[in-house]
């Protein structure tokens, strides 16, 4: 075995990378599923931004919350929430993580820290300031993260909460994943800054930008930035620049993308692909070790698609629960 | 003024009452009279009562309206004998002016309606009326308050000075009970009459007050005057644990009127006033902890666990058992449970809050208790 | 024991008694303390008005100050509650809560249908509404139809000093999201208050006048013109009106109205509120829909209009409902019946 010249352990890269083809194939199973016209609504995939969620979310444990979006698969599945109940969930089935009362724009786990994906854009960055002040009034030392895309970070909600975060020096960080489109909107058009980094100043706060195809890179930045909130340095932004491999949701035609942007994304920035080549050139793993775990995982994601399918619908009855603890 | 002519007013009942609804006439104009006959019906804030005559004579005049509220001490009516002439009548109708109140407004102002005294078994509220050294006390009984004696405390304070208190957890009292005994409150009593600088007092307990002024007579019988025991537990073993338990858990003016409806002969005099003052006693934090504590500890299994009626008649103070027949909380049966030795009457028509229903009577005999 | 506080005083004791109770209990808003970070005082202001005034003494930091941001501090108190805590947020008039909106009825009444019952959110929003304030469009409005219109909230808007300690201490301790509407015009009434805590459960309307003729139901400070209203119908036309305090607009009593309605056979709505799509439209709607064969007359309902509240003491005082007013449209019930 050579020396390992990464900043994980090998079992932890090895989770690294199945949580992340976990993701993908997830996603990938769902863009096929979703054409066939048995997914109720509309989905939005996170299939390219892998590195993202799971380089943030590799620091984190259970007592750390996260804020989602609209585009919240990945997040969930870094996060730990359960594959099964999520595919369900997405299926309208009474076996959904939302026992199919918010399908695929609000899977949320609380136990697991999971705040929930989100339907309004720029709505978590208020709600993971408040998961950051319960820790702070608890001394739990959670911190907590909040996601939003190019598009949502124009959204007052996040502005004001970054300037709240610092004000009251909350362990919050602020994650853009800047995909480059706001729905079909280029950044270039929806912004005057050149990078979103450039705000956190503005806040009073550090910003970094980082290739978030690049799982270590994330890895890396993010480390240090929650490192830094966990031990009450006060809130930070970390911006990463993905491309997503879909559009904004299925069934997009993306005719605002440049001819040839997902094929050349696809081949030369796919997370997935560069993180298994430098493993493997590093000598800690071999291709066959990646294969076994790309064979597990579509096993589970097979299964979770079977058994979604085959769940019960929920009962009419259920429409009426759950509005109230108490009412 | 003429002499013979007697003013029928707005009563003033109790500690806090400043007007009433006069909700019938249970005489015509014309009627003879004689005093004491029942002559109308008021509604308080608490309950419906009935106003007595205060003199002999001919109804000449029905001056309060049915169904209009007047502030104590208006005119309603006028009893005079039949000589006197009806231009007196009238003038004197035209000429009464409500007095303000006895002692004027600002006085009754200054002078507070309850007062609060630090005991070992917390802060306790009490009302006091009347001046003398012959002390009378006032003990409700499971989720009473002072109150209960709303149409007694006034007359009794003729024969002495009055005491009613809210026990431990009761009313405006401090709420903690150490400990759901008897025992612990009748202490409690004791450590009240310490506080206020009462050495012996004529006891007048209703329902577990009754059992409380018992033990407290027992415990400590150089302070008891008398024993006066009105629907009164420890006498018996039976009660209606339902009662208790519903009215300890009740949350709402629906499931607590039922319960309270049980407590009279006649549940219309359960009005909407009552049952708020009871409900916002029993939202106050720790009443229902307290309520609770209490029918458990005393009430266990569904019978009263403290017994008193053997050790009461063998020992010398004198009692007095007060009753209502229709009693649907603790049976009338137990009215005869001190034999032959201790004065019992069972009143007709009333119900567990004799003392309210049958207040002119009750306040007879409570008279006759502790003056002699 | 009890005595006679302000409404002020009592949603005062009513904070400093939870906070004691409970540790999870924080509050936040702008100025509830006052002056942070300023070079004079600390505790300057206790909130606008001055209702937390005195808490920080007690409590220190557990009552935060906010920068000017009702978006990013009332969805702070939301996901702080459904990670545990027990946030009373103080937005400070009613008419701010367009800035923050979303918030509310998309994150906090949502959250637990969203989840499927896998979460609660026991957040409190204090607020103040009501006009005759000389406040104008943008500080005077009731706006408690918005709220009562969305599942997942609940909404109190009590008349009384003694209703509005126990309301807020009950939802405080409630585990759903709660819309507290103060309004501004009774901050000053006082009546008896046990000093205790005391909870006052959702759900359930006070009848503070008993009456045979007609049901006249409102909440907040239309309360006090409904009484004096049925004082006047009284004295002067022997009419004995029921009054209603609804005090819980979400959930609502509707068992006490309809019996009351039942009983009466006349119905008379007072809501501050503007008329379309309000409390008096959904109390009338109901009445005509469930207790139609008891009905002696058509529902009134007697509202502001459907403007904007205006600054002029002359016009604010007409815009707000009156006794007169109410009066009024007593008459109309009772005049159909005399008419038949």
């Amino acid at each position: 075995m050579s020396d390992n010249p990464f900043p994980l352990s090998l079992e932890d890269l090895m989770r690294a990378y199945r949580t992340m083809r976990t993701i993908r194939d997830f996603e990938e199973r769902l863009h096929i599923e979703f054409a066939k016209g048995d997914i109720p609504g509309f989905v939005h995939l996170y299939a390219g931004e892998e590195a993202v969620a799971t380089g943030v979310q590799m620091h984190l444990t259970d007592i750390d919350r996260i804020a989602s979006t609209h585009r919240g698969h990945g997040h969930c599945i870094a996060k730990g929430v359960d594959v099964h109940e999520m595919m369900a969930e997405i299926y309208g089935k009474a076996t959904g993580s939302c026992r199919g009362k918010g399908g695929s724009m609000h899977i949320a786990d609380l136990s697991k820290g999971m705040m929930g994906a989100n339907g309004i854009l720029g709505a978590g960055a208020p709600l993971i300031c408040g998961a950051a002040l319960a820790s702070k009034f608890r001394g739990d030392r959670g911190v907590g993260i909040t996601y939003f895309g190019d598009g949502a970070a124009n959204q007052g909600t996040v502005l004001e909460s970054m300037n709240l975060a610092a004000a009251w020096d909350l362990p919050v960080v602020f994650v853009v994943e800047n995909n480059g489109y706001a729905e079909s909107t280029s950044v270039e058009f929806a912004t005057g800054v050149d990078s979103y980094v450039d705000r956190a100043s503005g806040f009073g706060m550090p910003g970094v930008t980082v290739d978030g195809m690049d799982f270590f890179a994330v890895y890396e930045a993010a480390g240090e930035i929650i490192r830094r909130a966990r031990d009450g340095g006060g809130p930070a932004l970390l911006e990463c620049s993905v491309a997503r491999f879909y559009g904004h949701f299925e069934g997009d035609a993306q005719t605002y993308k440049a001819k040839g942007e997902n094929e050349y994304n696809r081949e030369n920035r796919d997370c997935l692909k560069s993180f298994r080549k430098r493993v493997c050139d590093a000598g800690l793993a071999t291709d066959r070790d990646f294969d076994q775990i790309d064979l597990e995982v579509a096993r589970l994601i097979d299964d979770a698609v079977a058994s979604a399918k085959a769940a019960p619908l929920p009962k009419p009855s259920e429409l009426l629960t759950d509005v109230y603890v108490s009412y | 003024m003429n002499p013979n002519i007697e003013a029928i007013v707005m009563p003033k009942w109790g500690l806090s009452m400043s007007e009433g609804k006069l909700t019938g006439w249970l005489k015509q104009v014309g009627a003879k009279v004689a005093m004491g006959d029942e002559i109308l019906e008021v509604e308080t804030d608490k309950i419906v009562n009935v106003l007595e005559a205060s003199a002999t004579g001919t109804l000449r005049r029905v001056v309060g309206e049915i169904g209009v509220i007047y502030p104590v001490k208006t005119l309603l009516g006028v009893v005079a004998n039949d000589d006197v002439p009806d231009a007196e009548i009238d003038a004197f109708v035209a000429n009464y002016a409500t007095p303000v109140s006895d002692e004027g407004e600002g006085a009754v102002e200054a002078a507070p309606r309850y007062e609060f005294i630090e005991t070992p078994y917390g802060r306790l509220r009490y009302a006091k009326r009347g001046e003398g050294d012959n002390a009378i006390i006032l003990i409700h009984g499971f989720g009473g308050d002072l109150d209960n004696w709303l149409f007694n405390i006034e007359t009794l304070a003729g024969a002495g000075t009055v005491y009613a208190l809210d026990l431990p957890g009761h009313g405006q009292s401090d709420k903690r009970i150490a400990e759901p005994s008897i025992d612990w409150l009748a202490s409690s009593v004791v450590a009240f009459m310490d506080a206020i600088g009462v050495k012996s007092a004529h006891l007048i307990g209703h329902s577990m007050g009754g059992a409380i002024a018992m033990r407290a007579a027992l415990d400590q019988p150089s302070r008891v005057k008398s024993l006066t025991l009105i629907a009164s537990a420890g006498l018996g073993q039976e009660i209606n644990i339902d009662y208790l338990q519903g009215f300890a858990a009740a949350g709402s003016r629906k499931e607590l009127k039922p319960l309270l409806e049980q407590l009279f002969n006649d549940p219309s005099l359960v009005n909407r006033q009552l049952l708020d003052d009871v409900l916002k006693y029993k939202r106050i934090d720790g009443v229902e902890t307290a309520l609770r504590g209490l029918a458990d500890g005393l009430f266990h299994g569904g019978w009263q666990s403290a017994v008193f009626a053997e050790e009461v008649k063998a020992s010398k103070i004198p009692a007095l058992v007060i009753w209502g027949e229709a009693d649907r909380i603790i049976p009338s049966a137990h009215a005869a449970s001190l034999g032959p030795n201790a004065k019992s009457e069972v009143l007709a028509d009333a119900g567990h809050m004799v003392q309210m229903e049958k207040a002119n009577r009750v306040n007879e005999l409570l008279l006759g208790q502790v003056k002699s | 024991m009890t005595r006679k506080i302000s409404y002020k005083t009592a949603i005062n004791e009513a904070l400093d008694q939870e906070m004691t109770r409970d540790p999870s209990v924080i509050l936040l808003g702008e100025d509830i303390v006052g002056g942070a970070g300023a070079p004079g005082e600390a505790d300057a202001w206790g909130g606008v008005l001055g209702v937390t005034k005195g808490l920080y003494a007690k409590h220190g930091d557990r009552l935060l100050d906010t920068p000017l941001s009702e978006s990013a501090y009332v969805g702070a108190a939301i996901g702080a509650a459904a990670c545990g805590m027990r946030p009373v947020a103080e937005l400070m008039f009613i008419d701010f809560m367009g800035v923050c909106f979303d918030q509310i009825f998309n994150q906090a009444a949502k959250f637990r249908y969203m989840f499927g019952g896998k979460a609660k959110t026991p957040v409190v929003i204090r607020t103040m509404v009501g006009a005759g304030f000389r406040a104008a469009a943008q500080h005077s409005q009731m706006l408690t139809p918005i709220f009562t219109h969305i599942p997942g909230l609940k909404v109190i808007c009590p008349s009384n000093a003694y209703d509005a300690k126990g309301l807020l201490i009950q939802s405080i301790r409630d585990d759903d999201p709660v819309i507290f509407c103060e309004h501004k015009n009774l901050y000053g009434s006082e009546c008896a208050v046990p000093t205790e805590s005391y909870t006052i459960p959702f759900g359930e309307a006070n009848i503070v006048r008993e009456g045979k003729d007609v049901t006249i139901v409102s909440y907040g400070l239309t309360v006090h013109r409904a009484l004096d209203a049925a004082e006047s119908l009284a004295r002067k036309d022997r009419i004995e009106a029921e009054v209603i305090d609804l005090r819980t607009l979400s959930p609502i009593d509707w068992d006490t109205v309809m019996e009351s309605v039942e009983k009466t056979g006349r119905l008379v709505v007072v809501d501050e509120a503007h008329p379309r799509c309000s409390l008096a439209c959904d109390i009338a709607a109901y009445a005509a829909q469930h207790v139609f064969e008891a009905l002696k007359a058509a529902p009134q309902m007697v509202t502001a209009p459907h403007t904007p509240t205006p600054f002029s003491p002359s016009l604010e005082d007409i815009y707000i409902p009156s006794a007169d007013a109410i009066v009024a449209a007593v008459g109309k019930t009772i005049a159909r019946v005399k008419a038949a």
